[in-house]
């Protein structure tokens, strides 16, 4: 279950979730919760849709091949910034994992539908800035931020 | 309907086993990417629609016998796949269409064909 | 006077000759495009907001991803019954889920003839992300 971490009110703008290694049962469920919490905050449609993409792509990634990983979200009124970081085998060759098709995943993984080796690929897609960082046998970061126009609210 | 009308109806590129699309007649279509799935319900004949491109597509469409396997959304194949598909002699081909798209339009010309 | 006709998840349903599994109440939500997929990396890349989704996945992970796509509604294929966690799922997010027989060939031909589009119509190889 996602873990409650904040108080589930608009004038938070620090979120933090824990993300449990090899359990596909709630793999996608914080992805869903940031995606919630950023349309509550009145963000632009497609702001909200980029940042839970790549929400639910680092979270899968750490699902599928770390031992646990934590998501944190900061919105600012500039900006939706994402990062993850977890505990893991790393990524050996960072450019090689960002080409798309590019895959370690095992035949379970595959067989559940992931595993084609574009989530590196989409998370730099969607992003407007992409910093990614790994230590082999340490573990993976990564820093995701989205611009974030306000429409209309004053997110401070 | 063979393979090579399908290619030149759509604008496909065909990568390998050229020779065989002339002969090679489609009966049917399979649009799938999950390996065991497509071994367990396609069929002997069928063009198989995919953006799987790893090695084993060459195993799955010889061991099934389809007519040929064409590659979604602009997909290439990886390096050992397409040297596999002309090995093998396996009509490997390419689409920039996304599958819905390639599988309506091959679904209508088989259609328009009977 | 002609009007055009914009299909709706209930023409759909008779089209794929299916069945409602929760979301019986969005019947009448015009549908105009699709994506057929297994592998969900490619939903993420590729599919558009309110675009159907067709698979043979039927795990809860295709939930997740249909909301965080807001898509309209999964059509589940080759007579695969999803499970109940992923039901139960989709019915708290209301996403309507159809179950057709049909193999993806067959679901999407069919949509395709009566003027459903992919919400992707091209992917060019060029045109990968700098």
């Amino acid at each position: 279950m996602i873990p409650a971490v904040n108080k589930p009110e608009n004038t938070l703008n620090n979120y933090s979730f824990d993300i449990e290694g090899g359990n596909f049962n709630t793999a996608g469920t914080v992805s869903m919760r940031i995606k919630a919490i950023l349309k509550e905050k009145g963000l632009p449609g497609d702001v909200v849709r980029k940042s839970a993409i790549v929400c639910y792509e680092a979270e899968i990634n750490i699902v599928s091949y770390a031992r646990k990983g934590i998501i944190n979200l900061t919105v600012t009124p500039e900006n939706v910034e994402i990062d993850v970081a977890d505990e893991g085998p790393g990524i050996p060759n960072i450019e090689q994992a960002m080409e798309p098709g590019y895959s370690t995943a095992s035949q379970q993984i595959r067989e559940m539908g992931f595993g084609a080796g574009m989530g590196l690929h989409n998370i730099n897609f969607y992003s407007d800035k992409f910093d990614i960082s790994s230590e082999v046998n340490k573990g993976t970061s990564l820093r995701m931020i989205i611009s974030a126009t306000p429409l209309t609210k004053d997110l401070e | 309907m063979n393979i090579a009308t399908i290619a030149k109806e759509l604008n496909l590129k065909v990568i390998s086993a050229s020779d065989r699309i002339e002969n090679n007649n489609v009966k049917g279509g399979y649009t799938g990417d999950l390996l065991s799935d497509v071994m367990a319900n396609s069929h002997e004949g069928d063009i198989w629609i995919t953006r799987q491109v790893h090695q084993n597509i060459v195993a799955i469409a010889t061991l099934k016998e389809h007519a040929a396997v064409v590659l979604v959304n602009s997909c290439e194949p990886a390096k050992d796949t397409l040297e596999k598909a002309i090995q093998e002699n396996v009509p490997l081909l390419i689409s920039d269409l996304s599958a819905f798209e390639l599988t309506g339009r091959i679904y209508n010309l088989l259609k328009t064909e009977k | 006077m002609c009007e055009e006709w914009i299909l709706k998840l209930r023409d759909v349903k008779e089209i794929l000759n299916a069945d409602v599994i929760g979301g019986e109440e969005k019947l009448d939500i015009e549908v105009t495009t699709a994506f057929g997929a297994d592998l969900m990396s490619d939903v993420l890349s590729f599919a558009k907001a309110g675009c159907l989704l067709l698979t043979g996945l039927t795990n809860t992970q295709v939930v997740r991803i249909a909301n965080v796509l807001d898509m309209a509604a999964i059509i589940l294929v080759r007579g695969k019954k999803p499970p109940a966690e992923t039901i139960s799922m989709a019915k708290s997010l209301q996403i309507p889920i159809l179950t057709t027989k049909y193999i993806l060939f067959e679901t999407a031909g069919r949509l395709y003839a009566k003027g459903i589009v992919g919400c992707v119509e091209k992917v060019d190889t060029g045109s990968e992300q700098t």
